[in-house]
Formats: C-alpha cells, sequence, structure tokens
C-alpha cells in the first residue's frame, strides 16, 4: 500500500535515502541541493537513522570522504550542485575508476559565470566524462524512485550513479508523491557486499594505483564495458521496480511517439511542460510526440533511434551549451547514435534552452513543433546549432 | 611501557622493501618508524596523498604496503581518511567489523601545507579517530623540487631559484605545528630521526593510541633536494635538532612540552653548510642571510621556550 | 606464486585486469630487486659489530633484518640501496661501503 504524500524533491531525496539508512553521508551545502543534507542531517541527530554524517569543509572533500567509506566497505552518498559539483570533478573520475558504487544526488544549477543558482543541466553535463551512470527525472516522483533504484544499479556494475533533478523546479516545488513502505524499501535495496574492501578481515587491499602505460588502457576499457552493461541493469532494476510499485522505467520514455512526424528529444522537468504542448498540438491533429532520456549515460543510443526511426524532423533539447561552435551536449549523442545506425532519415536540429533558469513556456515548445513542421515540409534544416527564447 | 630499540625492531616492519623511493629517502625512514608504532594485533588502513610516498609505494601491481591502503589524491588524504575512519565507525557499530582499526594518512609537506592543507584542517577540526603524518621534505620534491610554504627562507628550489636577483625562497617556513596546535586536537608533535628513534617511535605510539585526531610533522631530509650525500642523513637531522632549526616537542591537550634542549646550542651555519641548497649563503656578502636565518630561528627556539613554560 | 598472478600481469587482457586496477594482497613490492640500483655497498665487520642496532631502523629500504635474537643480520642485499646511511650512524666503524 504506496503512502501518498507531498513533497518537494529535495525531501523526497532526503526521504529515500532515510528509508535506504546508508551507512555513510558526506556532504557540503550548496543551492539549490543545500536542503538535502539539512534534512537528512536533522533524521541523523533525531535518531531516525544511524548513518554517519560527515559535514565536510567542501566538496571536494564530501567526495573523496565518500571514496574512502566506499572503498572501506560502506555505502555511502552524499548531494550537490552546480560548482560543487565541478569542483568535486577530480574525484568523480576517481569514484568511477575505483569502481566505486557511490550515490549522488544532484539538484541540477547553472554554472558560473555569471553566478546563478537557478537550473540547467550545464552541472552535470560538465562531468559527463566522469565516467557517472547519470539518471535525470522529470518530477519529485521520477527523483525519489530513481534514487531507490541507484544502489541496486550501481552496485551490479560498480559505478557511481548520479541521481539527477532539475534544481528549485522540482527540488523546491512540493508536489503529490507516493512513498515505498521502507521495509519494502530495504528488502528492494538489500545490502551491499563487496569481495573487497578496505576493512576485510584477513585481507589486506591497496587502492589507488599508479598504473604505467602498460596497464592504464586496460583498466579503462574494463571502466567502459562496466558503463556498457549498465545499460541491461537499469532496464531489468526499472522492470523489477515496477512490479513493486506499479512504476515502471526503462532507459528511455517515449510520449506519443507511435506514429509522431516531429519530435524532441529532452530531459528533465521541461518534458512535462512540452507533454502539455504535444497535448494541445495533438487536440490541433498534429503528429508530434518526445522522447524524454532518463538514462543520460549509458546512452540509449538503440533506443532513440529505433524511436526517431518514422520520424521526419526532431529537435534535440539541451539545457547546457558545448559552446563547440555547432551543437550542445546530448545533440552530438543523438547525432553519433543515428551516424552509427546509418539511420538519416530524420532532420534533425538542436535548441540551447533554459539556461540559468530561463522559464520553459509551453508556447517556447509549441514554437520548436513549428519550426519543425516547416522542416519536414521544406526539407531544409536551415540553422541546426538554435538558441530558444533568448532577445535578440 | 619503557622504548625499547630492540624490541621494537623486532616486530619486523609494515612497509616492504622493493619500494621505489630514492636511495637514501627520508620518507620510509618515517614511515616504517610511524608503523611501528602500531601495536602487532591491531589492524590498520594507511591513506597517501599524491606524491614521493605514493608514487614509490604503489605502481601497479606492486604495493609496499602490508596493511590496506588508499591513495585518492593529492590534496585530499585529511578527506579520504576521515572517510574511512568513519566507515569503520558506522560499520562497527552495525555490528560488521569487530577488530580494531588505526588510520595513519601519510602527507608530503606540499600534499599537507599547501594543496592539502584545506582537507587537514577540516579532518583534523572534526576529531576524526585518526592520525596525520607529514614527511616533511621542505619542497614539492616529487615533481622536481619546487618550493612548499615549508620551504625555509632563501632555500634554492625550482620555483625560487637563488639568481642574480632574488637569492632563493623569500618567506620563513610556515609553522604548520603551530596550526595544528590551534585546531585543539588532544596530540601534536614535531620529531625527527635521532639516535635509536626512540622520539619518533614514542610520539607515533602516544598519536596512534590518543582518541581523536593526532597530528605528526616529521623532519625527512631529501638528499635530492637538500643536496647533501645520502649518507648523511642521520647527521643532517641531528644538526637540525642541535641548532633548533627543527626542534622537537609535543602538544597533548594544548600544553607544551619541550622534549629536547640543547646543551650547546649550535649555530645555524652548521645545518646550512651541510645543504647545497644553502651553499650560496655562504657566498661572500650573504652573510647577511645567515644572519636573518639566525634570528628567525632564535626567535621562534624562545617563543617556544616560553609557550612551554606556560603554567 | 601470487594468486592474482594472471590478472596483473604486464600482458593481461582487459577482461582479466583486477577491479579498478586494485592490489588484494599486502607487500607485493618485495618482488622488485632494487638492490640492482646500487654503486656501492654496505659490508658488516661483525668483530666491530656491538649490536647496537643503531643502523637498522635507520635504513629506508627494510635492508638491516633484526632477528628473533634480537640480533641484526647480514644485509638484505636484494633490496639494499647502497645509500651509506648506515655506514655513517654506526658509531663504531663497523660498517664500511665498498664498490
Amino acid at each position: 500500500m504506496a503512502i501518498r504524500e507531498r513533497l518537494s524533491g529535495n525531501e523526497a531525496i532526503a526521504f529515500a535515502m532515510k528509508q535506504i539508512n546508508p551507512d555513510v553521508m558526506g556532504a557540503f551545502p550548496i543551492t539549490p541541493s543545500t536542503e538535502i543534507p539539512q534534512y537528512f542531517a536533522a533524521y541523523v541527530d533525531n535518531g531516525e537513522v544511524d548513518t554517519e554524517f560527515i559535514a565536510v569543509e567542501s566538496e571536494h572533500s564530501a567526495m573523496s570522504t565518500c571514496i574512502g567509506a566506499q572503498a572501506a566497505g560502506a555505502r555511502a552518498v552524499s548531494a550537490t550542485s552546480s560548482c560543487g559539483l565541478c569542483y568535486m570533478t577530480e574525484m568523480l573520475y576517481i569514484a568511477a575508476s575505483d569502481r566505486l558504487p557511490i550515490t549522488l544526488a544532484v539538484s541540477c544549477r547553472a554554472l558560473s559565470g555569471p553566478i546563478n543558482i537557478n537550473n540547467d543541466h550545464s552541472d552535470a553535463m560538465g562531468v559527463r566524462d566522469a565516467g557517472w551512470i547519470m539518471l535525470f527525472a522529470e518530477t519529485n516522483q521520477e527523483a525519489y524512485d530513481n534514487f531507490l533504484q541507484a544502489m541496486r544499479i550501481g552496485e551490479a556494475v560498480n559505478l557511481p550513479v548520479m541521481i539527477c533533478q532539475d534544481g528549485f523546479i522540482t527540488s523546491h516545488a512540493i508536489e503529490n508523491i507516493e512513498l515505498v513502505e521502507t521495509d519494502k524499501v530495504k528488502e528492494f535495496v538489500g545490502e551491499w557486499h563487496p569481495e573487497h574492501y578496505l576493512l576485510k578481515k584477513g585481507e589486506s587491499m591497496s587502492v589507488g594505483a599508479y598504473a604505467t602505460p602498460v596497464y592504464y588502457m586496460e583498466t579503462k576499457r574494463s571502466q567502459a564495458q562496466a558503463m556498457i552493461d549498465a545499460k541491461d541493469v537499469i532496464k531489468k532494476v526499472g522492470a523489477e521496480f515496477g512490479e513493486m510499485t506499479g512504476r515502471s522505467y526503462g532507459l528511455i520514455e517515449k510520449y506519443m511517439m507511435d506514429d509522431a512526424e516531429e519530435a524532441i528529444i529532452i530531459i528533465g522537468s521541461s518534458a512535462g511542460t512540452a507533454k502539455e504542448a504535444i497535448n494541445e498540438l495533438r487536440a490541433q491533429g498534429k503528429k508530434v510526440g518526445l522522447i524524454k532520456v532518463r538514462s543520460f549515460h549509458p546512452f540509449p543510443a538503440e533506443e532513440i533511434v529505433d524511436a526517431l526511426k518514422n520520424v521526419k524532423a526532431f529537435a534535440t533539447m539541451d539545457k547546457d551549451d558545448s559552446f563547440n561552435g555547432h551543437c550542445g551536449p546530448m545533440h552530438a549523442e543523438v547525432s553519433a547514435a543515428l551516424c552509427a545506425a546509418r539511420e538519416f532519415g530524420p532532420m534533425g536540429i538542436n535548441y540551447i534552452y533554459g539556461l540559468g533558469g530561463r522559464d520553459v513556456k509551453v508556447e517556447s515548445i509549441e514554437k520548436v513543433f513549428a519550426e519543425l513542421e516547416k522542416i519536414a515540409a521544406t526539407g531544409e534544416l536551415g540553422e541546426t546549432y538554435r538558441y530558444l527564447e533568448v532577445r535578440e | 611501557m619503557a622504548y625499547n630499540l630492540k624490541e621494537n625492531l623486532m616486530q619486523g616492519d609494515r612497509l616492504s622493501g622493493g619500494h621505489r623511493f630514492c636511495a637514501g629517502c627520508g620518507s620510509p625512514i618515517a614511515i616504517r618508524t610511524v608503523l611501528r608504532a602500531l601495536n602487532p594485533e591491531d589492524q590498520a588502513v594507511i591513506c597517501s596523498a599524491t606524491g614521493c610516498a605514493e608514487v614509490s609505494t604503489f605502481i601497479y601491481p606492486y604495493t609496499a604496503w602490508k596493511d590496506s591502503f588508499i591513495h585518492n589524491a593529492f590534496e585530499n588524504a585529511g578527506a579520504t581518511m576521515s572517510g574511512v575512519e568513519t566507515a569503520y565507525r558506522a560499520l562497527k557499530k552495525r555490528g560488521k567489523i569487530d577488530e580494531t582499526y588505526k588510520f595513519i594518512a601519510f602527507g608530503g609537506d606540499g600534499g599537507t601545507y599547501d594543496i592539502g592543507f584545506q582537507s587537514l584542517s577540516g579532518a583534523m577540526e572534526r576529531g576524526h579517530d585518526m592520525v596525520y603524518v607529514c614527511y616533511d621534505n621542505e619542497a614539492y620534491m616529487n615533481t622536481g623540487i619546487q618550493r612548499s610554504s615549508s620551504t625555509p627562507m632563501f632555500a634554492d628550489t625550482t620555483t625560487t631559484p637563488q639568481g642574480k636577483v632574488i637569492p632563493g625562497k623569500q618567506q620563513n617556513k610556515k609553522d604548520l605545528t603551530k596550526i595544528m596546535v590551534a585546531h585543539g586536537i588532544p596530540y601534536v608533535a614535531q620529531s625527527t630521526f635521532i639516535s635509536n628513534f626512540k622520539d619518533l617511535s614514542e610520539k607515533a605510539h602516544k598519536a596512534i593510541y590518543t582518541p581523536g585526531a593526532a597530528f605528526l610533522n616529521v623532519m625527512a631530509p631529501c638528499p635530492r633536494g637538500w643536496r647533501y650525500p645520502s649518507e648523511k642523513m642521520m647527521e643532517v637531522t641531528k644538526a637540525a635538532v642541535e641548532t633548533c632549526v627543527w626542534p622537537l616537542y609535543e602538544v597533548i591537550e594544548g600544553k607544551y612540552t619541550l622534549n629536547y634542549r640543547p646543551k650547546d646550542k649550535r649555530p645555524v651555519e652548521e645545518y646550512l653548510k651541510m645543504q647545497g641548497r644553502f651553499a650560496h649563503m655562504f657566498k661572500p656578502g650573504n652573510e647577511w642571510m645567515i644572519e636573518e636565518v639566525q634570528k628567525h630561528i632564535d626567535q621562534k627556539w624562545e617563543d617556544l621556550q616560553n609557550l612551554a613554560e606556560i603554567k | 606464486m601470487s594468486k592474482y598472478e594472471k590478472n596483473t600481469a604486464p600482458d593481461v587482457k582487459w577482461q582479466d585486469i583486477t577491479l579498478a586496477a586494485d592490489v588484494f594482497e599486502g607487500g607485493t613490492a618485495a618482488a622488485i630487486e632494487t638492490g640492482d640500483w646500487r654503486t656501492i655497498k654496505p659490508v658488516i665487520d661483525w668483530d666491530k659489530c656491538k649490536q647496537c642496532l643503531l643502523c637498522a631502523p635507520a635504513c629506508p629500504d627494510m635492508s638491516i633484518p633484526v632477528g628473533e635474537d634480537g640480533k641484526r643480520k647480514d644485509f638484505d642485499y636484494f633490496f639494499c640501496k647502497g645509500c651509506g646511511i648506515c655506514a655513517k650512524a654506526c658509531p663504531f666503524g663497523a660498517i664500511t661501503m665498498v664498490k
């Protein structure tokens, strides 16, 4: 029997952490994820969890303590945003290469500069090469559900997992949510039993080697395989979660894609806004749909190519610019996927949108679909690298 | 129990030979001495910051550490060890660990005084039950002898070369030991290699077995960077102590104890002249440099004696 | 032979290398003969040696083993890098550095 509640995205994450009751949390505050360690510290100090909470002195140290703790054999969690995620970048790479299934909640916020506390995906996208599994949520429900699945996923492939939601938009907005009973959570998440850990009785272990060119590449190839293997694990855990709660998860969500002629590919809360736009356009008879990317890494290349097969024109919506002069991060990956599949039918453009918390309105998405309709009709792409809702 | 060199050595070492430290390096001498201060029945997890110690002790697949060991990055031995120590408490509380573990982090002066300073301060301030040992060789030796805040005045390093216009480092050595005392941790000590190693061994034992955070600053000369013949290690450390350049002292619960007062305090040039990094100070016309260093050492020695006398 | 010999050999395939390039045993460096770095080596004169043991803790390379009888044994030339610290540390001139 699910528990009906009304929580913000941050509260939901903190509640998920509480239900899991991890061994260690090492965290540092930064807007807008600050509330997560705050709620959790209250749980700790009121004896509602027996997690050891380390109020570290920086985000770099937050991830450092998580690495030390997880390598020692403990489940470690943390939460951060924006510059904090950026500051711990060095550590993110090491968490992944040390193959430690740490869980990190990110309330996504724009990177400086200029300094800005509102949502976009530049923080998460900025660390996309660090080797973490990256799951994005549209709603507080998805953030909660993703966090509950994170450890099952990460521990199966020995990779750390980043659970992302949109800062302020979902992290601070209170919405209805269905919580899973704690005993069910504990049964689903289970316990972690690593084969090797620093505190293992009767065995010494050395972590963090200097690897010469003789060995470095083999460890990286092994790491790459884990990310490839993660795709099936994410699907499997998502299906199992569905059996428990009625909410199944995969790598992507397709909305009205079956006969869609124009489509957008999008991550996060703006997918909700876009669904509204699609509903309105469908009522007008337009065949439009969206693909919401839940698992950004591992990238659902095949699933996206398959969903776009019969689409005439699509737009990848990037809430981050790579400043490479031609496209944002997700459009690059979508294009690579289409190229690998030799799928050159669908015509694709890229919109950089919502930077620094620029509001994403239903009308804005309808504008995108109007452009796609034109492209489908004329066969002319026009500019492929576009900015949405910038004053010019 | 009184220190006995023979019994101490008979325990054997928890660091193996076959490491890649330079011949005559002070760091493995510090490390092995500290590790022998562990009770043999206790387990330990060691952390090392990136630096001479890390690259010399763990080149895949060869590890010189017999205990469990973690290297993470250059600036975070303090934070990494905090995480391991916290995991130990968490897992012990939950009945998953039944052995006694001690936690010892090693960092060079680079990873301790400078880039690692923030994470060290955080670890000490939070009071994790761990020891942080700095093997202080007074420069970023692993990357080729660049100055650190620990480098003494006028020392020739690759980023403070003794040049025609500027004669070496222009700042005095940062007093990290006092900064650690200011953190209010239960045990802080300064030591080096003297005689039968009683000073370092006893301090290491106290640091390890005092509950809470402890900090040990160990002068660990580098024959390459300090430019002296490697065999003179014990003469260099002795001179450092006899000239009061590196006093041996402890601060227990904030109370200073001077462990050794030289009956015949030697002039600082006896220490300086042993090392090529100070050779330019002996050129005619540079006497003022030696005088300045002497004045500085004398002042610090007097301050330390005053602190030790405070009731 | 180490249980992990196959997983850490220089020709190891990526499928077999130890997870995260971790090492699951202590002290594997003991296989490395750093003794071949030497250009000079210490030699002990047992007549002069008083077993004061002041040389032993000063060795960076664990090359002066002390036995169960509490007495220092001959140098472990497998590791000894010939740094000469022991020769200078000896108060009795019992150690000489030779080519």
